[in-house]
């Protein structure tokens, strides 16, 4: 019989810990098709967050360091510079690159970094359950805001792709979703190019994944879906925020 | 010979501490025991500078000069500061342009040098901490003229190689002040 | 031996890179500034990389990732800086790391001062950062000793797998002094069996990583470092006697304040009085076998330091409260001087 669909050779075949519906799975896979296609696992080290994707280095067959919270993108920094030749990649949620570790966000992106941030927002930390996120939405409930989001108390939340695409340093900066099998071609796509970025030596990159958290949510699985469609994609628009990537010469 | 301890003072920008460093270099050159130490503070220009220089035949101990052998003072502040410090029997040299010396000891040497006023004249500006130098050497015999211009060769950078012969004779003018 | 006049910022930067650190990841501070901007200047031409980060933080962060690709790493700072590095190197201890990490300790707390101190001693053997770890702490007492410290800290944290420290202070590094370098042996640890640097097809991959879920792993984890660090105490404990074998009075400092003492020690030589100074190169590991050797004779000990008495802590422990320990000590950036230390041997009774 004719194997149609099978595990990616990156991806470990250990069994996730993440909640049934969350997209981290979809996220990890895309990545992990992206290391097979350009048949890189071999030549690329992984840095995984503190958050619920802090075991992902059990998930990615490559090489695996583990990081303190917000801290990253400046891990994968001390790899790159002294490894200019390896692919190096972070995987990020919310509150580790937007709150913590939102200076070693912007100045590794300031820097133009030659590595790859792949951001998940799913508006709220998941790990610790449920609490506000610095991209929670105006109203959104969590346990920390329990009244939903008041921005006169909570302020507003971080469009980080928009603030991202200010930077000279950055060279590629994309909002897409898992939601549904046009946006997770789209986002695997982005993967693709983020990665072929890093190849050609354009500089930072980063992939923003809009992603759900049901459990936190206090949504099934595709309810999540549907709010990540109906709430999350008005206010943090999909698209390509940065791309001089066809431009000419290496940062 | 024992610890001779040497402490230059005066303002940030009249070159106390590179005047200071001459003298550690001299200590290399000359095979002694040496420290140099700066006092550091967070202004970068016109404000009060000094440095310990520690010069002997054996390791040195502290290298914060407290009762100097050699003050050499470059302002009235520092002068003022320190002259009370000397170790008796001890040489104290200073810029008489700038400084109006009020001192009753009696168990100290003191030299007066017109420091300033000698480098004005005879177009080294910013050499007076190097004429006070020149003058130290002639009076103390802590260092050898010889050592001191070898001394000048390794601290002037390179790429101000130019200034030596002007540090050269402002040691000169010192001596012979 | 050439010998050559330099900063102790200056030399603790050339001698890392003489021991093939190829990465320095820095942020300024006073006063250890002029440690980063030596290795601005040098490190590229030595083939190495240098890079101020955004903070103390991002810089200890980025020596995490270098080193997890078994590259030889450092930064440094002053006291403030410090505790902001401390979450990285706990991260670091705990994943087996080996890095250097230089404190060129200033006045605390707070923003305190930019004067030298060593009121970080607490903070440099018994807590820096959260967890069961320790990382191993250098204190040179001279601007030639940087530069031995730091050649034996790249190598012993290479040799243990764990950070280690070289914990001077604000005189020793802007002081000048003659150095050496040292014929230096090049890095010939081998890391690639847990480095991260990319499996090539040829490997299981490898993980750097402190995170243990399961009580009865992490406890293991921790027990399996804590017998590494039971050989680095029989093995790597450094201390000098002066002067000791007859001593009534055993002075106890280290670092900067053991210059002013031994200046002291010697003038009560002068005066009759049989002082001796037991200076411990390596204040974790204590030297705990070289103080008792050092105080065998004496009737009482006194430690000297730049803080409010941190040391003494390991004085008195060291050997067990079998005699008077007394203290004295200057803070805030103050530097006690020869004539301070001689009379606090004549008031504690070094005279009888």
């Amino acid at each position: 019989m004719a194997v149609v669909f099978e595990r990616p050779k990156a991806l470990l075949d250990v069994p996730f810990h993440y909640c049934p519906g969350c997209t981290h799975g979809i996220v990890h896979r895309l990545v992990a098709e992206v290391l097979d296609e350009m048949g890189i696992e071999g030549e690329t080290v992984g840095v995984c967050p503190v958050g619920c994707s802090v075991m992902a280095y059990d998930y990615f067959g490559c090489d695996m360091i583990e990081a303190p919270h917000g801290r990253a993108p400046a891990v994968a920094t001390g790899v790159k510079r002294t490894n200019p030749d390896k692919f190096v990649f972070t995987y990020q949620g919310d509150g580790d690159l937007a709150a913590i570790g939102t200076a070693e966000t912007v100045h590794s992106a300031t820097r133009g970094e030659n590595i790859v941030v792949i951001f998940i927002n799913n508006t709220i930390y998941g790990m610790t359950g449920g609490q506000m996120a610095p991209t929670t939405l105006p109203g959104q409930v969590t346990q920390t805001t329990p009244f939903g989001r008041d921005p006169q108390l909570a302020g507003y939340p971080v469009r980080v792709c928009e603030m991202l695409s200010t930077l000279t340093g950055t060279a590629y900066a994309e909002r897409v979703a898992v939601d549904s099998v046009p946006h997770i071609r789209e986002a695997k796509k982005a993967i693709r190019k983020a990665f072929e970025t890093q190849k050609n030596k354009k500089g930072f990159s980063i992939v923003e994944v809009l992603s759900t958290c049901p459990t936190n949510w206090g949504l099934t699985p595709v309810e999540a879906l549907k709010r990540l469609q109906d709430e999350m994609i008005p206010y943090y628009p999909l698209g390509v925020y940065k791309d001089t990537t066809a431009e000419e010469g290496n940062k | 010979m024992a610890t001779t301890e040497i402490l230059l003072a005066g303002f940030g920008g009249q070159g106390v501490l590179f005047a200071g460093k001459i003298l550690a270099y001299c200590g290399l050159m000359d095979n002694k025991e040496l420290s140099w130490l700066p006092s550091y503070g967070p202004e970068m220009r016109g404000g009060t500078a000094n440095c310990s220089v520690c010069i002997s035949d054996e390791p040195i101990g502290s290298p914060l000069v407290l009762t100097p052998d050699i003050l050499i003072a470059m302002n009235q502040p520092s002068f003022d500061k320190f002259i009370g410090d000397v170790k008796p029997g001890g040489k104290v040299f200073y810029d008489s342009t700038l400084i109006e010396a009020d001192c009753s000891r009696t168990d100290i040497e003191i030299f007066p040098v017109a420091s300033s006023q000698l480098a004005d004249d005879n177009a080294l500006k910013g050499g007076s901490n190097i004429i006070l130098l020149g003058k130290v050497i002639k009076e103390t015999g802590v260092f050898s003229l010889e050592t001191m211009k070898k001394a000048i060769e390794k601290v002037v950078p390179p790429s101000k190689a130019q200034l030596i012969p002007n540090n050269f004779k402002a040691i000169e003018l010192g001596m012979n002040s | 031996m050439e010998r050559n006049l330099m900063k102790g910022n200056e030399a603790l930067a050339e001698a890392a890179i003489r021991a093939g650190c190829k990465c320095f990841f820095g942020y300024p501070i006073t006063p250890q500034t002029e440690l980063a901007a030596y290795m601005a200047k040098r490190m590229n031409k030595a083939g190495g990389v240098f890079l101020q980060a955004e903070s103390e933080i991002a810089a200890i962060n980025m020596v995490l990732g270098a080193a997890s690709t078994g590259v030889r790493a450092m930064t440094s700072s002053s006291s403030p800086g410090l505790s902001l590095k401390s979450e990285g190197i706990s991260y670091i201890a705990g994943s087996d790391l080996p890095a250097v990490i230089i404190n060129v300790q200033r006045g605390g707390p707070g923003l305190g001062g930019i004067q030298p101190s060593q009121a970080d001693y607490w903070q440099a053997t018994k807590a820096l950062g959260h967890g069961d770890f320790h990382l191993m702490v250098f204190a040179p007492a001279s601007v030639q000793e940087m530069v031995d410290m730091v050649v034996k800290a790249f190598d012993k944290a290479d040799q243990y797998r764990c950070p280690a420290m070289i914990l001077a202070d604000g005189l020793l590094g802007q002081m000048m002094e003659p150095v050496s370098f040292p014929e230096i042996n090049p890095d010939s640890h081998d890391k690639s069996s847990w480095a991260a640097t990319g499996h090539k097809g040829e490997r299981k991959h490898h993980i750097i990583n402190s995170l243990y879920l399961q009580p009865d792993e992490l406890e293991k984890s921790v027990a399996d470092r804590f017998e590494r660090y039971a050989q680095i105490k029989e093995n790597e404990t450094d201390a000098e006697l002066y002067l000791t074998e007859d001593c009534d009075i055993l002075l106890c400092a280290f670092g900067a304040t053991a210059r002013v003492v031994k200046s002291a020690v010697n003038e009560a030589r002068a005066q009759g009085i049989k002082a001796g100074l037991f200076r411990p190169k390596t204040l974790w590991p204590f030297p705990e076998k070289e103080l008792n050797e050092a105080a065998k004779n004496a009737k009482k000990l006194l430690s000297v330091e730049m803080s409010m008495g941190q040391m003494i802590d390991d004085i008195k422990l060291a050997i067990n409260c079998s005699k008077p320990v007394e203290f004295y000590g200057r803070t805030g950036g103050v530097i006690p001087t020869p004539a301070e230390v001689l009379a606090e041997i004549k008031k504690v009774g070094g005279a009888e």
